[in-house]
């Protein structure tokens, strides 16, 4: 077998792997036993973990969404739309793709590390060999807190960019705070909102399966979980990014602008 | 030889659930014709074997000729690419996952490094499985302290795997491995790299496990020493440790098996091993 034929059945492999593990990562909540318990905690970990980073982030991209904006807009006149251009910047694209490769910088890092980690020490045989399915237990409690986590941060960072870009316009940049705020809400629709808080759905998905699938597949010990660790960061930023490209797509055709 | 016998009550805080009848003359596992390999030359080649009711064998071979991958073949941890492989009379090669919980929660496991959970207390490590089965706090505590008891580290209850050291870690795989009372045990290398009083206080604790309780069990090592005792001795109760048999006598229902590159070379007594022709045999005794 050549390399190239060596490579295209190993990345198509992957595929199929990574398309059954989604896949019954996502059925096993259909059918006990459920872990409510690690779902409570993985929704502290990634929630309540990532809060702080998430604002952060928010709020200094919203302010300089406002700064580069303002003097652009500010080249025709413009600068009052400042507060349409963040909200829906944020809203529709920032908020979800920043928010989610955020978390995914953080939490498929650690999902990989640590299921890696437990892979190599025996601890995932150990828990088979005492009647529990890692799927059911690790996986599937981390694949639905990722989810609904992400998607509640998304507001956060959303609210938090168009104060960032508020407190831009008012501090630095002089301009009318009414304006700016009156100008982020009254242009926003509800397409836009949906656009905003289907992404994280899907970002979330993408975090927790793709972190979950490199550290349940780690081999050769601490070096192999520092690799699963990479990869898995790797994979779902590229990952989410190309989603959004698509789900861009997609939403624009089905809620085309007016 | 001799048959030894076991005076000893079952312990209240072993269930007693593991649904397997010693009475039974069906073996507890065998294997027939089973091979696997990973990506390269097989790791096991046509192995057959069987463990009967209240039978020990001890599963002696070099590092690296599959037999912790003959362990977890047993357990349905891996599929066997060729063979048939029947646990608790159910044929477990061609079983869903799903379906193989049920068969594992009757079976004890004790891995090579222990493989506790790091980031549970010595009490939620044994009480795994209780703890999943929802056992109230109350009894789940008493059955802990009990399994800690039977493997002396009741101290360690509220500790941290990483703040005991390695033999006792061993242990508590052990009380882990005994807490639902098994059916059937196997114990993957749990001397190894042990010093030899830590490892002498393990092979205790399995002698009283197979003495006491009568489980069937398969052990794998590569300690000569630990093999020899485990034959020679058996554990008395009412001393509460293991004495030697009378020169000559040795514990019948524990038997060997070798394997040597991923084959298996040797099934028999240990009158049998010491007799063998077999040069790799001769040469690994020696």
């Amino acid at each position: 077998m050549d390399p190239i034929e060596r490579t295209a059945k190993n990345i198509v492999l992957t595929v199929q792997d990574f398309t059954l593990f989604a896949q019954r990562a996502v059925l096993n909540l259909f059918r006990p036993p459920r872990y409510w318990t690690d779902f409570l905690i993985q929704c502290n970990i990634i929630g309540v973990g990532s809060t702080a980073i998430v604002l952060l982030s928010g709020f200094f991209t919203g302010g300089v969404l406002a700064l580069q904006s303002a003097a652009t807009l500010s080249e025709f006149g413009a600068t009052a739309v400042t507060g349409r251009f963040v909200s829906l910047t944020m809203i529709r694209e920032l908020g979800p793709v920043l928010t989610g490769i955020m978390v995914a910088g953080r939490n498929a890092s650690s999902m990989a590390s640590e299921l890696g980690s437990m892979v190599v020490t025996e601890q995932i045989d150990a828990m088979r060999a005492l009647g529990v399915d890692p799927m059911r237990k690790l996986v599937t409690p981390r694949l639905f807190a990722c989810i609904s986590m992400l998607f509640f941060l998304t507001i956060l960072a959303d609210a938090f960019g168009i104060a960032g870009g508020g407190f831009v316009t008012v501090v630095m940049n002089h301009q009318n705070g009414t304006q700016y705020f009156s100008m982020a809400w009254e242009h926003l629709r509800y397409p836009d909102i949906v656009q905003g808080l289907v992404k994280p759905l899907v970002s979330g998905f993408i975090i927790a399966s793709v972190g979950c699938f490199y550290g349940m597949r780690t081999t050769g010990g601490t070096e192999g979980v520092g690799r699963s660790t990479i990869d898995a960061v790797v994979f779902s930023s590229v990952i989410i990014i190309f989603a959004d490209f698509l789900m861009t797509q997609v939403l624009l055709t089905l809620f085309p602008p007016i | 030889m001799i048959e030894t016998s076991a005076a000893g009550q079952p312990d209240p805080s072993h269930g007693g659930d593991s649904g397997v009848s010693m009475a039974s003359l069906d073996p507890v596992v065998a294997f027939d014709d089973v091979s696997i390999s990973f990506d390269g030359p097989p790791v096991l080649q046509n192995v057959s074997f069987s463990v009967a009711p209240g039978e020990t064998r001890i599963l002696l071979g070099p590092a690296g000729v599959g037999k912790s991958v003959l362990l977890k073949l047993i357990n349905g941890l891996l599929r066997p690419d060729h063979g048939s492989i029947r646990l608790f009379g159910q044929e477990i090669g061609t079983m869903r996952e799903e379906q193989l919980f049920p068969l594992r929660t009757r079976t004890g496991m004790v891995f090579q490094e222990g493989a506790l959970f790091d980031s549970l207390t010595v009490r939620d490590n044994v009480a795994y499985q209780l703890i999943q089965e929802g056992i109230p706090d109350a009894e789940i505590d008493q059955r802990v302290r009990d399994a800690l008891r039977f493997v002396q580290l009741e101290q360690t209850f509220d500790f941290y795997p990483a703040d005991i050291s390695g033999g006792m870690r061993r242990r508590v795989a052990i009380a882990r491995a005994l807490i639902r009372q098994p059916a059937f045990i196997l114990y993957d290398s749990p001397t190894g790299g042990l010093d030899p009083i830590t490892s002498t206080t393990i092979i205790e604790l399995v002698m009283k496990q197979r003495d006491v309780y009568h489980t069937p069990s398969i052990l794998v090592t590569h300690r000569l020493q630990d093999a020899f005792t485990l034959c020679t001795h058996r554990f008395d109760e009412a001393l509460g440790r293991m004495v030697e048999l009378p020169t000559g006598e040795t514990d019948q229902k524990t038997t060997f098996l070798m394997l040597e590159e991923g084959r298996l070379i040797f099934d028999g007594s240990i009158h049998d091993l010491i007799h063998t022709d077999n040069a790799f045999v001769r040469e690994f005794l020696e």
